[in-house]
């Protein structure tokens, strides 16, 4: 493997292994502060119980977000230094007012949230709680202003000067609809998450006929916050920001594995096998003008196939190889207002030309084959982006069937659920981070090869380091993660098994000494 | 406000930032770093962590910030710095990795081995940062080699070994024995009995030592290295031209703004009175003195390099052309102007809730308490 191809390993790595702490952080810190806001209303001590020992859970959790958050942040420099150096300028201002607005807040209230409960009134607890809240959800809104920026890069121009992307609208960047629609996605589903986790658990209490106060309550709590969650991530989902740009549209078509451009309003495949060598997928099960209706919320209006993509691609690579050269004469010195005014012309599509860079050094003078090549690779792989995005939808259906059921039962007050129901509960524990992952992949390998949509290709991006540094990096971290994932789910079982007994408050079921000792 | 000024302001800020995290994630890596020193007992070592349990994960914010104020203000600083220093960044950053962790787990498991496992992971998670980073501002003194090609990709020629040089190495001590001194002073604030006398004990030590290696590496900066001098004039107005300047290489080159501007030696004077004062209040019990007086002992080292170096922040050693400076390697006017309100609006507000955190939990803490709380602290 070449820097490329670790550099980008070593990335998805990475975040993928943070985002299994993410999601659970932004629903648990909600499920917390709604849980202590019943407990001061009404007094009843078994809530506060209830945020203390799902508070023990959540801490758990909560320190390898932390763990392997930091990791995030250092890797654009260390890994990306040319997209830190190209883009910087508008990427990096909503990491750092990430840090100055979310994580400060949610990071100092997390010390007070654990160690306040005995220094602090009722009130104030609570409102620490809250904010904590509050924190991890605006921290999310920041990271995933910056990420929709990378999906939709609006609001920045290129300064061929300084030779990298400049700010031009912060308003644009912070209202870019993408990333207010995965904004609203991506905090549902950690809400899902949390509740998942939360219902899962307390049926596991119910099924052993364990706390079964306690398991009842937060069985009923989790169930309500996660029927409201799952309605918003379906139904806020992604979708209605694949009108916006070329790299969603080709994201859009490549989950959909929409070969060609069909006459409105498109057909919808819920099944197939795409293949990628004919360009076609076999054994589709199509559902007619859905997903039309869904792209574009109109019947006439068509949603663009990869070929007629790609023949947009090749038309854009030819103008951005123009305006490569014409870069590389003004920054030789040659600043003549005809190259300058040609270049203003084709800026747009200089990133197009920097595609060609992965396979020549020589942009001006690449040969058809390369620039076919190029236009190829414009888009990603067909299969797995299908795949993940059923993998994902399949999940969220099933988790919404799951609260709805809960839903259902709790509001009924049937005191002993049906043990079917508590069973699907237990089981259904990994989907919500199956669908978090699926969802992700959807969103980062969709945008290939681009790191910044159509601004900067992925294989410009990294750091020119040797190959044997990031071996390093790659292994140690691949160590000592799977080290501490090791240690978190094994200390997380442990805690979930002992349950509200862990509090030693003596009122729990595993309290009687002959019990605890066997927990 | 013009492009000059916000420049000037980002140069202040980043060092505000960074002088937030050496104060206040500095104490709780300081206190970490000594639990195997000062702490003989697990009950000993559980006060001195409770004692940062509430504010570490807090205080550490001030370097994710200083980090992410890097990226947005001095995008190509950092770009160059965290890929030019990989490894040590790498490990720096492996290090990071256990102190959440083992805050948060150590207390989980009731067994001798596995806290003394992560007391270890605690000590070296918050030992080695500290020490890293002195040897990372060690290697910026002497300057780094690196260049830019023709689309400004940067491309470092340097290895991990050679950041491993004697100088550097003693900014790494100073920067790890300051961090130390300066956690040996928040416990004589937190603490009662013998672990109080022995942090007193330690601070009157290491304070003293840090003023000399402090002194002692002013000296070996004015006699054994040279410094960098910008001779052409940049425009402190205009676009970045990162490698368009002329920059000669000159024995007292770091000591040119002192010459200009002879006031400036306050700063370096009170770095090493603040070490003194330090040890002098801890011997004498005064331990609000001595915390702030190791608090603004460190702000002025850090100060005393930035100074020292201005306006560079990061020289190549190979392309002296192409060293970065606050002047042109900064971010665009339009984001360094969004990014100082936001810096404006926040930060009195992240200093008015942390210090609030503190008043809360204010006061001492003792062996009794841990023990009656077991279950619910760390």
């Amino acid at each position: 493997m070449d820097i490329v191809d670790l550099s980008r390993f070593q990335f998805a790595f990475t975040a993928m292994i943070h985002f299994l702490f993410v999601p659970l952080t932004l629903g648990m810190a909600f499920i917390l502060a709604i849980m202590e806001s019943v407990y001061v209303m009404t007094g009843k001590t078994i809530y506060r119980d209830m945020t203390k020992f799902w508070g023990k859970l959540f801490g758990i959790n909560f320190a390898l977000g932390v763990t392997t958050g930091i990791a995030m942040e250092f890797q654009f420099g260390t890994n990306w230094a040319y997209y830190s150096h190209y883009v910087g300028d508008i990427f990096g201002a909503p990491l750092a007012i990430e840090a100055l607005m979310a994580f400060f807040l949610e990071s100092t209230l997390v010390g007070l949230f654990f160690f306040g409960w005995d220094r602090l009134s009722k009130e104030k607890h609570l409102a620490v709680t809250w904010l904590m809240a509050l924190g991890t959800n605006l921290s999310a809104l920041w990271i995933l202003i910056a990420n929709g920026w990378m999906q939709h890069p609006i609001g920045s121009e290129f300064n061929i000067d300084t030779m990298r992307m400049e700010l031009a609208s912060f308003s644009e960047v912070v209202f870019n609809p993408v990333a207010q629609v995965k904004f609203v996605h991506t905090v549902s589903a950690g809400y899902v998450t949390g509740a998942i986790f939360v219902l899962a658990i307390s049926s596991w209490y119910l099924l052993k006929g364990r706390d079964l106060a306690f398991a009842r309550r937060s069985f009923a709590i989790a169930s309500a916050f996660g029927l409201a969650s799952a309605l918003s991530v379906i139904v806020l989902g992604d979708e209605s920001g694949y009108e916006l740009g070329d790299v969603q549209k080709v994201k859009l078509a490549a989950v959909e594995a929409e070969w060609q451009t069909h006459p409105a309003p498109a057909a919808f495949t819920v099944f197939g096998i795409p293949n990628e060598e004919t360009q076609t997928t076999d054994y589709a099960l199509k559902i007619p003008a859905v997903l039309g209706l869904i792209a574009t919320r109109s019947l006439d209006e068509q949603v663009p196939g990869l070929a007629e993509l790609k023949q947009k691609h090749l038309e854009r690579i030819i103008r951005g190889q123009e305006a490569y050269v014409l870069m590389q004469q003004y920054r030789a010195g040659d600043k003549s207002p005809a190259t300058v005014n040609r270049f203003n012309e084709l800026k747009e599509d200089l990133g197009y030309g920097m595609l060609l860079t992965a396979y020549t050094d020589d942009v001006a003078n690449a040969t058809p084959e390369q620039i076919a090549q190029a236009v190829e690779d414009s888009v990603p792989q067909v299969w797995p982006l299908f795949w993940s995005f059923r993998i994902m939808v399949a999940c969220g259906f099933a988790m919404l069937l799951l609260f709805a059921l809960a839903f259902w039962h709790s509001a009924k007050r049937t005191v002993d659920k049906p043990k079917w129901l508590l069973k699907f509960a237990v089981f259904s524990l990994p989907l919500p981070w199956i669908a978090c992952e699926a969802g992700w992949f959807v969103a980062e390998y969709g945008r290939q090869p681009w790191a910044i949509g159509e601004i900067l290709p992925t294989h410009l991006a990294v750091s020119q380091l040797t190959v044997t540094d990031i071996w390093i990096s790659l292994i140690s971290i691949m160590v000592l993660y799977t080290v501490f994932v090791i240690i978190e789910m094994w200390l997380m079982t442990k805690y979930a098994k002992i349950g509200p007994s862990s509090l030693h408050t003596g009122k729990y079921d595993l309290e009687s000494p002959a019990v605890a000792k066997e927990a | 406000m013009d492009y000059e000024a916000l420049r000037f302001i980002w140069w202040l800020l980043i060092g505000v930032l960074l002088i937030g995290f050496v104060i206040t994630d500095g104490f709780d890596m300081g206190v970490a770093a000594l639990l195997k020193v000062l702490g003989n007992s697990n009950d000993e070592r559980r006060v001195m962590i409770n004692a940062i349990a509430p504010h570490w994960d807090g205080n550490q914010v001030w370097l994710i910030t200083a980090g992410g104020a890097l990226f947005a203000a001095w995008p190509t600083v950092y770009a160059a710095s965290f890929s030019g220093f990989y490894l040590a960044l790498m490990l720096t950053l492996f290090a990071l990795f256990l102190r959440p962790i083992g805050f948060e787990y150590r207390a989980k498991i009731d067994s001798e081995t596995w806290r003394s496992r992560w007391d270890w992971a605690l000590t070296a998670g918050s030992a080695i940062p500290a020490l890293i980073f002195g040897v990372a501002f060690g290697n910026l003194l002497q300057g780094v080699p690196f260049y830019f090609d023709d689309i400004l990709r940067l491309h470092y020629t340097g290895s991990f070994w050679a950041l491993l040089n004697p100088f550097a190495l003693l900014a790494g001590v100073l920067s790890l024995l300051m961090i130390v001194n300066h956690g040996a002073t928040y416990l004589q604030l937190k603490t009662e009995g013998e672990l109080k006398a022995r942090s007193e004990k330690l601070s009157t030590i290491v304070a003293w030592l840090c003023a000399l290696l402090f002194v002692l590496a002013g000296i070996w900066l004015y006699a054994g290295i040279d410094g960098y001098v910008v001779k052409s004039v940049i425009d402190t107005n205009g676009a970045n031209r990162t490698t368009e300047k002329l920059v000669e290489v000159a024995a007292g080159g770091w000591f040119v703004n002192y010459g200009k501007l002879p006031l400036l030696w306050l700063v370096p004077a009170l770095g090493v009175l603040g070490f003194i004062g330090c040890a002098l209040a801890s011997k004498a019990k005064r331990h609000i003195s001595a915390f702030v007086s190791s608090s603004l002992a460190m702000a002025m080292v850090i100060l005393t390099a930035g100074i020292s170096m201005f306006p560079f922040v990061m020289p190549s050693s190979s392309h002296p052309a192409h060293s970065l400076t606050m002047w042109d390697a900064t971010a665009s006017e339009t984001t360094l102007m969004i990014m100082f309100v936001v810096a404006c609006i926040f930060v009195p507000l992240i200093l008015a809730y942390t210090g609030w955190g503190y008043y809360v939990m204010r006061g001492r803490l003792n062996e009794q308490h841990i023990r009656d709380n077991s279950h619910s602290l760390y």
